[in-house]
Formats: structure tokens, C-alpha cells, sequence
């Protein structure tokens, strides 16, 4: 008789710890042949309240982090995966998609935190300025990172699209807190265990599992994210921007009836870094 | 040793006085610049300005002559019919004050005031330049300018320069003390505003602090005159003692004449406004204060020529 | 660190005793006689819209009145636009972009904003006198600020015109299209060109609107675009208040929004806009920290406090009206203060000795007063100096408020008036906790002698712009724009023109 496996118990990574919902509610995950996989949390508010703090919490350390450590840190989360292709490839298949699909999407995943983490120590030597103002004042404009921010990932490509949207936020020292796709929930899970692994410190990226509707109005109105990436519809969209406007928060958002495609070039850019970044700008006289 | 000890100097010092932003000082005198001065609040100011003014002659070729029409400029500034207020002091060499007591006599109001103290370098034995204090007072001076010893200072040595300073106001009897700061060799703002409150512990009130001795590249500015009457004012402030101010050198229209008056308006307020605690070090700048006058009262633009003793007669 | 001591100590003698203690007199005894700027502002009676390029009544024949708060005297009659006004703005905007903007090239555009800067400097003193006369600010600052800057704005962003593709590194703009811009009283004339200037650089045309009391220059402008050539459309002014705002918000041509104003406006908008896939820019409220360490140069730290709450009457967003002062030299910075807001002359504002003029309007004015009043009932120590009041138009003395705590109404509100509270600290992060306790993020000043503690403290003030050992200076190369609750988005510099542009 052959033995019968140990399952993995699926639970959420939030600040550095892997939780159940604090609401104890699971739904059921099934594999791509209709079979069941596992229980996922279905996270609620008061999750991500928590997810909320542990950010807040981890924020002001990951910011002060040099640009050189942050860099290193993802190009480590890189690693991480890359050595545990295989089984996140297996994770990603489970929604259906091919196993070379799987492979790939996987491969373009750690390309893509590769690239953001190469990003680290040079995007603000882009994006700062020194300005030559018509006075005695050395004027210079930097970059800050804006604090907490929601990531909304799609359903589709749920390592790709989520890796997308929430690296190019902790490479300047945002932390995140991010709704995984939810009927592709377990590469998400899996995930948590790589960046457990990764020396990113905890609470820098929370990932939340659960249904959207529940989740979406919370993100909306919660004041201290400060900004909301991610891909939403049309009435998503609606209810995001009017949560925000009680807090002014910023968005960033692609539509899900027109979702950009993932593994090109052009879902990764500097831009993406700006758009989690606030600008400030320090004047100071020149004088003896 | 001494470079070390001196930074810590000008450490302490600056810590116990409070530095001074040289972009700010400058932004806040520009200020000034901006009122506007018109009718009788112009003429107020004129006059005023007219009565602050050390007349002064400091060359070489000075002679007992030249001095002697120096200070009947100082006693008639212009036609007795105008109005105009005189002088509050003739300032020249020690060698001529005797020249100059003659020509004013007793009884005036207009005093005499000379450069002592190895003018304009102070690069004198301490010894010499008490003598030159002395035999200034001797002949009729009512005020002495001095100059501080700049290289004490630079280097640190604030009891030396202190020390000169009371020995000169020792000399001086009751004469009044101008101390000139020479503020174009300190450079900044931060050693313009420490040099004053060094000179203004030692000297008495009444005694004065003078920006420069016009014999360097840069004399008195808005800027130095502002840092140093915020120093004066802090010094009232804490020990009720007030001290005068003299800017001198470089103020040579009545315009500039106004603008920091209206300085003193705006930092040390009316109790300043008076020959008693303000004075102009000047030449030229009588003349064109007359010259606005007269302007104020003709409406009509006046040629320099019409006023004794102008440099410009073209 | 050395800044953490009690009171700081004197070495200086001290005061001599049965003397009281000493005072300085701001008196009368050298008065200034009145200086009234005289040159002429060229104001018409009646202001009409400037859509495609002429000025056009009003389709509902109103017109409602520009006041002069110095005097309460009617200045101009202005047009109250329609929404059937504001969508003909936008078409001829969305035709002026289609058929004429969009296709000159960058270096013919800039050619129109360096036309437009010049003839602005030609008319400058002509244009601050009406801004003085429209919005109640001195004229020492409407002539030495807000036209010369606004000027500046138009020659820098001229610049940028042809050399759009070092904007974005590594990518090509274009422009949005159609922009509606909305703008508020404070500074009418600057705060347009802030606007106009980046949108039209970048190949927008635009359709905007001033504050309903400040119409006058932006309507003196629209002569200036006609002088220039500037193609009809480009440019489009409606005037009017919040309704005509709203036409221009919620119009559904433009491809973006950009508001200055108060948060809770700019809150409005953002729940109006939606669902909508509009752009954005919002430049909001502030309440900013203004904190001075005990080893500051402390005149001039007083002047940048009275810079920072003074200028324009307060009516600054990025004011900084919470003074947090270092314990060891707080009662020598109050003491400063006093003396120095002693001589600020408050009175008519085209006067050119007046430094606090008259209070946009009575409605602000009211707002000021009761925030004031709630600062006394809350029990905070009040000092105004007793300067003298003119009897007719909107005036407030300058007001300071000592022994402030940061649960004051006073310490937290939006005053946008004269009035500075007063809170101190011990420590740093004392400070630093101080400073970021609001929902605001717009700016904030800090006075250190210590070159690291600057660097901190900048590092640490959530705040879109720092002013260290300096406070309330603007340049068009230096971008400007909020954290948090001010807002999103700079206007000047490079920053300020990726906000008018699309990635492509």
C-alpha cells in the first residue's frame, strides 16, 4: 500500500508569519481537474487590517534599507524561486494552464524581479533633479517611496501579474499588502514561502487570499493605503476612486476588460516605480 | 595648538550669540529697499539723516584749510533758509583735530571726532596707538574711532581684542568710543554678529560699533548694518544697555541714506532714530541730501553745482 | 546632541536691576505718508468669457460682480458662464487641439509661451495693479512675485516645448489632449500660468477657470493670447463659481482634470470624477510645520515664520502656520516675533508700504475670525500687534497663538488666513512626530545650523516640499505638489510636466 502524503495546509504570509483568516473561513480550491486541492483563507477586512499594520510596521526599516540592500534583497527573492521552479511551475498548473506555460511564466517571473532589482540604486538618479532656481538656493528634487500600497493582482497570470505589480513598489521602499488572484490563489501561497525565505523582512510584502467583492470596498476606503495598483473593472474601478477620494489616494490601475500582457517588455518599466513614488523637493540657501 | 583652540573658540561663541544665514539677511534688507518714502515722511527722514552725518575727510593730503571748509560745511550744510539741520560731527586724523576745534570753536553742537588707534590698520604697538588716543582727546576730540585688532580676532584671541578695547575706553576719558569692526576682513555675518557683541561688552553705553573704516573694498552694507543692529538689539534686549551704531563708507545718496534709516525703523524702532545712537560715516552723501531737500521743496531737479564743496561740478 | 538643554543660558550681563525691563518703540515718530501705486490697470467694466480666441457674452446674459476687498467697491462686472458656455469652451478646445496644436511642432509651440512671457513682463505693473486691486493682496507682492513669476513660468516651460523627449527617460510623451483646469484666489495670475504653461508646453489646449472673486487677470491674460497670435481654442476661460467648476470638471472631453484648492473640494471632485478614466492632478490644503532647532539663525528663522504665515495674508497653501520651536529658545523666538510683527504695516493694499493687505473676502474673512475665536475658547495665548485697521474692506491683524497643543483646532485646521499657532518641542523626533501628524503633506520649513540634522529632518517631514533655513520659495524649475491629503501630482520642473503628458 502506498503511503498516503502529508497536504500542505495553505495559509497566508502576513507580516513575516504564515496566518489563517482571523474570520477562520476557508474556500475550497480545486485543481484543474475538478478535483479537490486544499482549503484557501478567505481573508476579510479585519485580515486586512492586520496585513495594514504589519506594513506600517515594517515600513520606515525596508524604506532605510540602501538602495544597494533593497536590490540585493530581490534579486535574493529572485534566487528563491529559481530554485523552487519546479514546484511553483506545479502550482501555476493547477489553474489549468500547460506545464511549459507554467514553466514560463515562472522563468519570466524571476526576470522580472531580477530587472526591478537591478532598478534599485538607479531609478532615482533618473527620476530626482537638482533645479536651477533663479536665487541663491541649492534646490534638488528627491524620491520617496509613499508608504502602503494595496495591489490588486488580476486573475490571470497569478505569479506573473502579482510579481509585476508589487515588485516594482518594494524596490523603493513601499511595503505592500496584495489581494491574490482568487481563482488562482495557490501560486500566492507559495509565494509567501519564497519571500519567507528571501531576507525580505516581514510585513514588507503581505499577501492576502480571498474573494475580490469582499475585499475591493476595504481597499477603497482603508486611509492608510496611500496608493492602489493593480488591474480592476469597470465597477471596481468606480468604487476604488471613490474610497480614494475620502484619503486622496493615488491609483494606478489597468482595466481587466484590457489587461496588458505580462510577459512583454513593456509591463515592466521605470515608470512603474514612479507611480508608487512621491517627489520632494529641498530648498536650502548658499551662503557662508 | 592654536588653530584647534580657536575653532573652539568660534564655536562657543557662536553658540553663545547665534549664528546668522547670510541668504536671509540679505533677502530681509532687500526688504527695505522697497518702502517708499515720499512727502513729508521724505523730508522727516532728510533731515534726519542730514543731522546723523560724520562729515569726514581721512586722505593724506588733508590740510588745515581743507579741514577748516569741512567744517563750515559741518555748521551750514546749505542756505540757512532751507532749513536743513547741522551735522552731527566732523571726523578727521588726530593730527588735525586741533585744526578742526579751531575752525568749530566751543560752542557747538557739532562735534569733532577722529580716527585714532593706527587708522585704518590698527597695526601699531598697543602702546602707540593709547598715545595717539590721548593726544586725539588732548586736542579737542569728542569721539574717538578706533579700530579693533582683526587679527586677534581671526585668530581666536577674543581676550586680546577685548583687552584693546578697554584700554582704549580708558583712554578716551569721557570721550565717546566708535569701535570699528572693519566688518570686509571678518568676511561673514557669523563674525560680524560675534565681533559686536564682543565690542559691545567691553565699551559703555552711549559708545558706538562701527562697520568699517571705508578704507577697504567693501564698506558699509544694508546687510552688515542689519546684522549689527540686531546684535545691538539683542544686547538691549538682555541687558537694557543701548549702544550706537555707524555705518560708514559707501553710503552716498540719500536714497540709500533712507533705506537704512528705515532699517533702524524696522529693527531698533524710534528710540534709535536720533544722532545720539545712529550716524552716517559720509562725504558725498551730505550733499545729496541737501540736494533732495531742495528737490523736496522746488519740485524741481537740482545740478550738483549748486552745493558747496561737491565733488561733481561738471 | 547638544540641542536638548533647558532654557538657553545667557552670559551676558544681566539686566540692571530698577530699570524696567527693556522694551523697543514702534512709534509714530518717522510715520510714512501714503505711497499708492498709480499705474493705471486698464480694467474694462464688463469682462466677457474668451472662447476660440474672443470674448463672448455670456450665454444666459448674466454677469455678476468683481468686488475690491480693500474697499468693498464694485471693480468689474464679469460673465457668469453657462454649461452650454462651458461645452462651447471645450469645442473649440477639443477643435483647436484636432486641427491646429497638436500638429505644430514643439518649437513652434514654444515660440506662443515665449511671446506670451514677454508681453506679461511688458504689462507687468499694468497686471499687478489689477491683481492687487481683484484679490486684495499687497502690492509690493503682486508686483515683485506673482506677475514676475508668473512670467518666469511661461519662459521656462517655453523651453520644454521642443525637447519633450528628455521628459520621460527612456520613453516618448504626447500630450492628453483637452485639459480642464480649475484654480483658486489666492494667486490668480501665478497659479494660471502654473497651469497653463506645462499644459500648453506639452501640446494640450485647455479650458479653465478662475476663482469666481479673482476673474480680472486671468481675463487681462486672455488679451495677451490675442496679442500673441495664440490659435483660437488653444486657450478658453469661463468664469464663474462651483457650478461652472463642476461644468468643467464633469465635461466629458477633457482627458484630465488639474484643481488647486482646499481638500475637502478636491475630495469632491475625486468622488465626481469616478468611473471616469479622467487624469488627475490635485494640488489641496496644507497645514504646515515650520520647526526651528535652538542652534537656528533665529532673525532669520523669525523672518522665514513671518514669511512663512504672512505672505499674501496667509492665504497660502503651504503656509506654515504651525510653528513648532525648540523648548530652549522658545520664549526668545516669541519675544522676536512680537517685535518684528510690530512693524508689519497692515492697511490698503495698493499701497506699496503694505505688508498684510485686505482678506480676499468677506466670507473668508468670517471663517478666519470664528477658527480665531474657537483658538481663544480653546485657550491658547493670543498676541496681535496694534496696528491700525482701515474701516472699509476685509482686514485681520496679524495673530499669533503661543502655548498651542496639537489637539487645538487652531493646530490642526486650515486657517488660510494670518494667524500662526505656536507648539513646542524636545527632541527630534519629538519634532519630526509633530510635524507629520496631520493628514496634510504639502510643505514644511526647518532652521538648523547642523547640516546633518537638515538632511534628517528633510529625510523624515512627509512633506512635498522642504524648506530648509528658508521658507515660501517658489521657482518654475522647482516642483511643487503634496504628500497625503495635499494632493497629487507637482507642477514646475520636469516632475510637473509628466502630469500633462501620456507615456508612449
Amino acid at each position: 500500500m502506498s503511503r498516503l502524503p502529508i497536504t500542505k495546509t495553505p495559509k497566508v504570509y502576513v507580516g513575516g508569519a504564515f496566518i489563517r483568516s482571523e474570520s477562520a473561513r476557508v474556500f475550497p480550491l480545486k485543481d484543474a481537474a475538478g478535483n479537490f486541492f486544499a482549503n484557501i483563507p478567505q481573508c476579510t477586512r479585519k485580515d486586512l487590517r492586520n496585513a495594514v499594520e504589519a506594513a506600517a510596521k515594517a515600513g520606515p526599516g525596508w524604506a532605510k534599507r540602501t538602495a544597494y540592500n533593497r536590490g540585493q534583497i530581490i534579486y535574493r527573492l529572485g534566487e528563491m524561486i529559481e530554485a523552487r521552479a519546479g514546484e511553483m511551475a506545479e502550482a501555476i498548473a493547477l489553474g489549468g494552464a500547460s506545464k511549459v506555460a507554467a514553466a514560463k511564466e515562472v522563468a519570466a517571473t524571476v526576470d522580472r524581479l531580477i530587472y526591478y532589482a537591478g532598478w534599485a540604486d538607479k531609478y532615482e538618479q533618473l527620476l530626482g533633479n537638482v533645479n536651477p532656481v533663479a536665487a541663491p538656493y541649492f534646490n534638488f528634487t528627491v524620491t520617496e517611496p509613499m508608504g502602503i500600497i494595496g495591489v490588486l493582482a488580476p486573475e490571470q497570470a497569478p505569479l506573473l501579474a502579482l510579481v509585476s505589480l508589487f515588485a516594482p513598489a518594494i524596490t523603493s521602499g513601499n511595503t505592500v499588502v496584495a489581494l491574490a488572484s482568487t481563482s488562482q490563489p495557490y501560486p500566492a501561497i507559495l509565494l509567501g514561502e519564497m519571500l519567507a525565505t528571501s531576507d525580505l523582512p516581514g510585513g514588507v510584502v503581505n499577501l492576502l487570499t480571498g474573494y475580490r467583492k469582499e475585499m475591493v470596498p476595504t481597499f477603497a476606503t482603508h486611509t492608510h493605503l496611500r496608493a492602489l495598483v493593480g488591474a480592476a473593472n469597470a465597477d471596481e474601478r468606480k468604487a476604488l476612486a471613490l474610497g480614494a477620494a475620502d484619503s486622496v489616494k493615488r491609483l494606478h490601475l489597468v482595466k481587466t476588460e484590457e489587461l496588458p500582457d505580462w510577459y512583454a517588455d513593456s509591463a515592466q518599466s521605470l515608470e512603474a516605480v514612479r507611480s508608487t513614488l512621491e517627489f520632494k523637493t529641498t530648498w536650502h540657501p548658499i551662503g557662508a | 595648538m592654536l588653530a584647534t583652540s580657536s575653532r573652539a573658540a568660534f564655536r562657543r561663541l557662536f553658540d553663545e550669540v547665534g549664528t546668522v544665514d547670510a541668504v536671509g539677511v540679505e533677502e530681509r534688507v532687500a526688504k527695505y529697499g522697497t518702502r517708499s518714502i515720499k512727502k513729508s515722511a521724505k523730508v522727516w527722514g532728510l533731515k534726519t539723516a542730514v543731522s546723523m552725518v560724520d562729515l569726514t575727510t581721512l586722505e593724506g593730503k588733508d590740510t588745515p584749510g581743507k579741514v577748516a571748509s569741512l567744517c563750515q560745511k559741518a555748521l551750514q550744510p546749505h542756505d540757512p533758509e532751507l532749513g536743513v539741520p547741522q551735522v552731527a560731527a566732523v571726523c578727521v586724523y588726530p593730527a588735525m583735530v586741533k585744526h578742526a576745534r579751531k575752525a568749530l570753536g566751543s560752542d557747538t553742537a557739532v562735534r569733532i571726532a577722529s580716527v585714532a588707534t593706527a587708522f585704518p590698520s590698527g597695526q601699531a604697538p598697543l602702546k602707540t596707538r593709547l598715545a595717539e588716543v590721548k593726544a586725539a582727546v588732548a586736542d579737542g576730540a569728542d569721539e574717538i574711532d578706533m579700530v579693533i585688532n582683526r587679527g586677534a580676532f581671526l585668530s581666536g584671541e577674543f581676550g586680546e581684542m577685548q583687552d584693546e578695547i578697554r584700554a582704549v575706553v580708558e583712554a578716551c576719558g569721557d570721550a565717546t568710543l566708535k569701535v570699528i569692526l572693519e566688518v570686509s576682513e571678518l568676511e561673514t555675518y557669523d563674525n560680524i554678529r560675534a565681533a559686536s557683541f564682543l565690542a559691545m561688552r567691553v565699551i559703555r553705553e552711549g559708545d558706538f560699533i562701527k562697520t568699517s573704516t571705508g578704507k577697504t573694498s567693501l564698506n558699509a552694507t544694508l546687510g552688515n548694518n542689519q546684522v549689527m543692529i540686531e546684535a545691538i538689539r539683542d544686547y538691549y534686549l538682555d541687558t537694557g544697555i543701548s549702544i550706537a551704531m555707524k555705518p560708514a563708507g559707501g553710503i552716498r545718496t540719500a536714497k540709500q541714506a533712507l533705506t537704512f534709516l528705515v532699517a533702524i525703523k524696522e529693527t531698533l524702532g524710534d528710540a534709535w532714530l536720533n544722532n545720539s545712537r545712529y550716524r552716517f560715516g559720509a562725504s558725498a552723501l551730505l550733499n545729496d541730501l541737501v540736494r533732495q531737500l531742495e528737490k523736496e521743496k522746488t519740485g524741481a531737479y537740482q545740478a550738483p553745482y549748486y552745493f558747496s564743496e561737491s565733488a561733481e561740478s561738471y | 546632541m547638544p540641542t536638548l538643554a533647558s532654557e538657553k543660558k545667557t552670559t551676558r550681563p544681566s539686566a540692571r536691576p530698577g530699570r524696567p525691563a527693556p522694551e523697543l518703540i514702534f512709534g509714530d515718530l518717522w510715520e510714512f505718508d501714503p505711497a499708492p501705486e498709480t499705474a493705471d490697470p486698464k480694467l474694462k467694466a464688463r469682462y466677457e468669457l474668451f472662447i476660440n480666441g474672443e470674448f463672448v457674452a455670456p450665454k444666459s446674459g448674466k454677469y455678476f460682480d468683481s468686488v475690491n476687498p480693500a474697499n468693498e467697491q464694485k471693480l468689474a462686472e464679469i460673465a457668469l458662464a453657462s454649461a452650454a458656455d462651458v461645452d462651447a469652451a471645450y469645442q473649440a478646445a477639443k477643435a483647436a487641439y484636432d486641427n491646429v496644436w497638436s500638429k505644430l511642432p514643439g518649437r513652434e509651440r514654444a515660440k506662443y509661451l515665449f511671446r506670451i512671457a514677454r508681453l506679461l513682463q511688458d504689462r507687468a505693473r499694468e497686471f499687478a495693479v489689477a491683481e492687487t486691486l481683484d484679490g486684495g493682496k499687497p502690492i509690493k507682492e503682486s508686483r515683485d512675485f506673482d506677475v514676475p513669476m508668473a512670467a518666469a513660468h511661461f519662459f521656462y516651460h517655453a523651453g520644454w516645448a521642443d525637447k519633450l523627449d528628455y521628459v520621460a527617460p527612456g520613453r516618448r510623451v504626447a500630450p492628453l489632449g483637452v485639459v480642464g483646469q480649475v484654480i483658486p484666489w489666492n494667486f490668480p495670475l501665478l497659479m494660471l500660468a502654473w497651469k497653463l504653461a506645462p499644459a500648453l508646453a506639452m501640446g494640450n489646449t485647455v479650458v479653465l477657470k478662475p476663482a469666481e472673486t479673482t476673474s480680472i487677470t486671468c481675463l487681462k491674460l486672455a488679451e495677451i493670447l490675442q496679442d500673441a497670435g495664440l490659435p483660437p481654442g488653444v486657450v478658453n476661460f469661463v468664469t464663474g463659481a462651483g457650478e461652472v467648476g463642476a461644468a468643467v470638471m464633469n465635461h466629458p472631453i477633457p482627458a484630465k482634470i488639474a484643481f488647486t484648492g482646499s481638500t475637502e473640494v478636491g475630495k469632491i471632485i475625486m468622488r465626481s470624477l469616478a468611473g471616469t478614466d479622467k487624469k488627475m492632478t490635485m494640488e489641496l490644503g496644507g497645514k504646515a510645520a515650520n520647526i526651528v532647532f535652538d542652534d537656528a539663525p533665529l532673525d532669520q528663522a523669525v523672518e522665514g515664520i513671518v514669511n512663512g504665515i504672512f505672505f499674501n495674508q496667509g492665504h497660502v497653501c503651504c503656509a506654515g502656520s504651525r510653528l513648532l520651536v525648540h523648548e530652549p529658545v522658545a520664549k526668545e523666538v516669541l519675544a522676536k516675533l512680537k517685535n518684528r510683527i510690530k512693524v508689519l504695516r497692515v492697511g490698503d493694499p495698493i499701497d506699496k508700504n503694505t505688508d498684510i493687505g485686505a482678506i480676499n473676502s468677506k466670507e473668508q474673512l468670517g471663517k478666519i475670525t470664528s477658527l480665531v475665536a474657537s483658538g481663544v475658547k480653546e485657550g491658547a495665548e493670543m498676541f496681535q500687534p496694534a496696528c491700525k485697521l482701515p474701516t472699509k474692506g476685509f482686514y485681520f491683524r496679524p495673530t499669533i497663538f503661543s502655548g498651542v497643543s496639537m489637539s487645538h483646532r487652531v493646530a490642526r485646521e486650515e486657517i488660510f488666513g494670518p494667524v500662526l499657532s505656536i507648539l513646542t518641542f524636545r527632541t527630534v523626533d519629538e519634532a519630526i512626530e509633530k510635524a507629520n501628524n496631520t493628514a496634510y503633506g504639502l510643505s514644511a520649513g526647518v532652521w538648523t545650523d547642523k547640516g546633518s540634522r537638515i538632511l534628517k529632518m528633510s529625510t523624515e517631514l512627509k512633506a512635498g516640499v522642504v524648506w530648509a533655513n528658508t521658507y515660501n520659495k517658489f521657482d518654475p524649475t522647482s516642483p511643487f505638489g503634496g504628500y497625503k491629503e495635499s494632493g497629487f501630482g507637482r507642477e514646475g520642473g520636469r516632475q510637473g510636466l509628466l502630469d500633462y503628458c501620456k507615456l508612449v
